[in-house]
């Protein structure tokens, strides 16, 4: 086995050579700097242009389309009490799990008094866990969530039950806008180690085309849409 | 060489006779074909998107060498680790070496056309690793024994009767008589088995649908949660991904999703589009604390520069296998190589050389399905020629067919002997077949006549009658 | 046949490519042809120096014959206004494919590209360059038709025949379900692999006998003779003819496979 360096080097020559690179590439690294530096957007889908009102809607739209749950809160004292009588509903103990997110804590638990919450990565015998989605775009129904001890990332894969809270002027149109998002909350430094798109519950149809839910991922997937 | 060819007409023989995979192939037909349709007709800006696809894919290839470059910067800044490897064997070490470092006794992997391209779970049970395979498809298919048979839906051609055998058989401890006659059963006891796995396994190994330069992420997209319980459960995660995977930017990783999912299976998005970056971060719950990439070259470099560059801006979608005609007809074992169907007739020769894989590019009518519904706008057609003439140029060819070609075209170069050739065979195979309009058997034709009747021709050439004709009306002129 | 009508004299020379499977198994289709061009006001002439278009040795990576016969293709066919093949396969070669085959030839390279610019397929020519679609012919019957390969995907017709036929009195036309998939004719893939052009042909044949017409038509000798074959072989009671045929009102020549008894 080569060396890591020589590894390195072999394949990258391989390709320049391939490509018939000469040794003063300058044109070659500006071109790739500047698509890196400005990195231009493609087309954007006409019907994922919309304004904020369109935004929450097409999201609740998709996601139910998709095999999600929707529900819309006007106040956070609805959110509660969306998320409590959806425990009671599905027969769920009245327990939830999830991260350190001061915008999940700032919630009125007091009017769910009898839901106990735990912090923290998700344990494979939770039930239910609640996130906190930094932006959602409308585009295709979708979630973006992001890694951290705000909103663990097993909380959105373990437990059988998911839930997430979005806030309505944090649902943007298309992708695009998300990343734009994402990019100023963190700035000139990494992503975070990961970012989940998720656009409904998980499910297979890996025997026979017939579609099943919850193959490894959460089996429901219910979603707050606040404001 | 005859070796190569018998087996892959034996086994596509086996396939046409084979009544589940055929009646398994038929749902192709109505699932992702129908489905892949009605996607693009909601989705008006899908010919738009595939131009700019293409023109990233292109611009990327050309400066590969530099945007590897920025990715693996990017990677290492965010607490990861890159490596390259010229070749399979070279993969394969890295990984075991990673795994061994590791202490892994068990290894959780997601779907990655990759690892099966250079063969590495035998690798890695060889040195007493075991690995468990957590697509739900590739798990089946794992348990058979076989390799999968279609990029995107690896067990495509197995009926739930077959899954439930397989499970009977390898999942123990479990009642005997529990059901297992619904998919839905089926669904739920491969969550509980291999849920036990994701959370023992040491080691995660993922493949990437995409690999992005800007911000050295890589991306999976699944409709289970598998790669993301995969990458993020055990305390090691590595990515295996070939170079040709890098995009330069999130804006362009974009264009490429929405074209992805649509063509693969005709939902709009998959359930979870994941993107890693590197380890755990000070602070974070959870995740892997060391993050591996291993960046497979394995011949594509060698791609680059010349007429097959444009197959390097695959993104394994599998619309040209679903919308294959032969594919269709065989199914994915048939071809013999990891990656089948258009695209793998292309691509197989370009990495395993041409001797291993004689068949795949003349196994094809040239219908160019593939090259129309390929998002990547790739010209497969143009390629799969381009393999037969390097095959002509070697002179592999049998030797009947290359007497027939040679004849055929030695007598198509001169019109007068072949007028006179015409003007004498013509009217002798009218009378050969009588009045019956058809032969059910002809000499030296029965590789026709074996599977069709050969309609007769009418009795003279058109050449003879319209030179008769022309006759005919310059006396009829006073 | 009669000469050609005095408009006819006067109007654009059309050289027709009459295509090696017509020339040898159908001639009727190419009179068939010459009719529909006539009635459309242009003049018909038939280059003898002509006979195949050179596709069996470019689809088998023989790249220097397919060449040579593009060469002399060119030669016979570029004094013409206008080029004209009843089938979509040679169509397409002329069209898309010399071009590239002789790209990195000094003599040809240009010339393949003039030739290709005024190269056609039958139905296209009539309907996309003359806006010829007033027909002189009736058909009783119901008729279901299979789009070639080569029509679709490098020619781009899909309209032009459906509007001649729609201008054919008495004629049902019943589009044909999956009319876009190949019959599995493919030129030499046909008796390379035998097994699987059979295994496409079913399928073919299989939507065709569930339109229930009881003719199938296409503008291509090759997918026909593969398909009247397999029919044939079914024994299916069903007439198998190229569209030239029915469009020109030529049809009392038996059908393609056809006992000749009728």
């Amino acid at each position: 086995m080569s060396a890591p360096e020589e590894a390195r080097a072999a394949v990258l020559a391989r390709i320049r050579g391939a490509l018939g690179i000469a040794k003063l590439d300058r044109a070659r690294r500006a071109a790739v700097a500047r698509r890196l530096e400005r990195h231009p957007r493609g087309t954007i889908p006409a019907q994922a242009v919309l304004g904020p009102a369109a935004c929450a809607s097409r999201l609740a739209e998709m996601l139910t389309k998709q095999g999600a749950e929707v529900a819309r809160a006007a106040t956070p004292e609805d959110t509660i009490n969306a998320i409590a009588s959806y425990l009671a509903s599905n027969n769920l103990p009245p327990r939830l799990r999830m991260g350190a997110d001061p915008r999940l804590a700032a919630l009125p638990w007091k009017a769910a008094w009898d839901i106990s919450r735990a912090f923290g990565p998700a344990e494979p015998s939770d039930k239910a866990c609640l996130s906190y989605a930094l932006v959602a775009a409308a585009e295709t129904g979708t979630l973006f969530l992001v890694s951290g001890a705000d909103n663990p990332t097993t909380l959105n894969f373990l437990p059988e039950f998911h839930m997430v809270l979005v806030k309505a002027s944090d649902i943007v149109g298309f992708y695009e806008e998300a990343w734009d998002r994402l990019r100023g909350i963190y700035d000139e430094r990494t992503l975070p180690r990961t970012v989940n798109m998720i656009s409904g519950p998980s499910r297979t149809a890996d025997i026979e085309q017939t579609i099943v839910k919850g193959a490894h991922g959460p089996r429901r997937l219910y979603v707050v849409i606040q404001g | 060489m005859a070796e190569a060819t018998l087996s892959f007409k034996k086994a596509a023989a086996n396939a046409l006779a084979d009544g589940e995979l055929q009646r398994a192939l038929q749902n192709i037909k109505t699932g992702f074909v129908a489905k892949r349709a009605a996607a693009k007709t909601k989705l008006p800006e899908f010919d738009a998107l595939r131009t700019e696809a293409r023109a990233i894919k292109d611009h990327t290839l050309t400066h590969l060498d530099l945007y590897l470059e920025a990715y693996e910067s990017k990677v290492v800044e965010s607490g990861g680790q890159v490596h390259f490897a010229p070749t399979a064997a070279d993969a394969r070490d890295i990984v075991l070496k990673l795994c061994r470092e590791r202490g892994a006794k068990l290894v959780a992997k997601g779907k990655s056309m990759v690892s099966e391209e250079i063969g590495l779970n035998a690798h890695l049970e060889a040195a007493g690793i075991e690995v468990v395979e957590t697509d739900l498809g590739e798990y089946i298919v794992q348990l058979k024994g076989e390799t999968p048979s279609h990029i995107i839906a690896p067990a495509i051609h197995l009926n739930k009767e077959a899954v439930a055998a397989y499970f009977r058989r390898a999942h123990k401890g479990r009642l005997t008589s529990r059901r297992l006659s619904d998919v839905k059963d089926l669904v739920a006891e491969a969550r509980a088995v291999l849920r036990e796995k994701f959370l023992a396994a040491g080691v995660g190994i993922t493949g990437a649908n995409l690999l992005i330069a800007e911000t050295g992420s890589s991306v999976i997209v699944t409709n289970e949660g598998n790669g993301d319980l995969t990458s993020t459960l055990p305390r090691t995660h590595i990515v295996i991904a070939s170079i040709e995977k890098i995009v330069p930017t999130l804006e362009d990783a974009c264009t490429i999703l929405r074209l992805l999912s649509r063509s693969a299976t005709g939902q709009d998005i998959t359930t979870y589009t994941t993107f890693t970056t590197g380890p755990r971060r000070e602070g974070d719950p959870d995740g892997p604390t060391a993050y591996h990439v291993v960046l497979l070259d394995n011949g594509r470099s060698d791609m680059l520069g010349g007429i097959f560059q444009d197959m390097l801006r695959c993104i394994r979608c599998g619309a040209c296998l679903n919308h294959c005609p032969v594919y269709g007809t065989i199914g994915g074992h048939a071809y013999g190589s990891v990656y089948p169907g258009p695209m793998g007739a292309v691509l197989t020769p370009a990495l395993q050389g041409l001797d291993h894989a004689r068949d795949l590019p003349n196994a094809s009518s040239l219908c160019g399905r593939c090259e129309e519904v390929c998002p990547m706008s790739i010209p497969l057609p143009a390629m799969l020629r381009a393999w037969r003439e390097h095959e002509f140029a070697q002179g592999t060819r049998s030797w009947s067919e290359r007497l027939a070609l040679k004849v055929w075209a030695f007598v198509a170069k001169r019109p007068r002997l072949y007028h006179a050739l015409a003007g004498l065979g013509v009217p002798l195979l009218r009378r050969l077949a009588g009045g019956r309009g058809r032969f059910t058997w002809l000499p030296f034709g029965t590789s026709w006549t074996r599977v069709r009747d050969l309609p007769a021709p009418e009795g003279r050439t058109f050449q003879q009658l319209y030179a008769r004709r022309s006759r005919e009306i310059a006396n009829e002129r006073p | 046949m009669s000469p050609a009508p005095e408009a006819a004299r006067e109007g654009p020379l059309v050289g027709l490519f009459v295509t090696c499977l017509v020339d040898l198994f159908r001639p009727s289709v190419a009179f068939a042809a010459i009719k529909l061009l006539e009635a459309g006001g242009v003049r018909v002439e038939v280059p003898r120096a002509q006979t195949c278009c050179g596709q069996p040795a470019y689809n088998s990576g023989d790249r220097e014959d397919a060449a040579a016969i593009a060469r002399q293709v060119i030669e016979a066919f570029e004094r013409f206004d206008y080029v004209v093949a009843p089938s979509g396969s040679c169509g397409g070669m002329l069209k898309v494919h010399y071009p590239r085959l002789l790209a990195d030839d000094p003599r040809f390279a240009e010339r393949a590209k003039t030739l290709a610019a005024k190269s056609y397929e039958l139905t296209s020519f009539l309907v996309d360059v003359l806006g010829f679609t007033e027909l002189d012919a009736t058909y009783e019957g119901t008729v279901t038709y299979h789009d070639s390969c080569s029509s679709l995907r490098e020619l781009h017709t899909k309209d032009a025949p459906r509007r001649l036929l729609a201008n054919v009195p008495g004629l049902t036309l019943v589009e044909l379900p999956e009319s876009e998939v190949c019959c599995g004719f493919g030129g030499t893939f046909s008796v390379k692999y035998p097994d699987i052009s059979g295994a496409i042909l079913d399928a073919k044949l299989n939507n065709i006998l569930d339109t229930e017409a009881n003719t199938v038509l296409a503008a291509d000798l090759g997918c026909l003779m593969q398909i009247a074959g397999g029919l044939s072989r079914q024994r299916a009671k069903i007439e198998v003819r190229h569209v030239a045929e029915v469009l020109a009102g030529m049809t009392d020549t038996p059908a393609i496979a056809a006992s000749e008894s009728g």
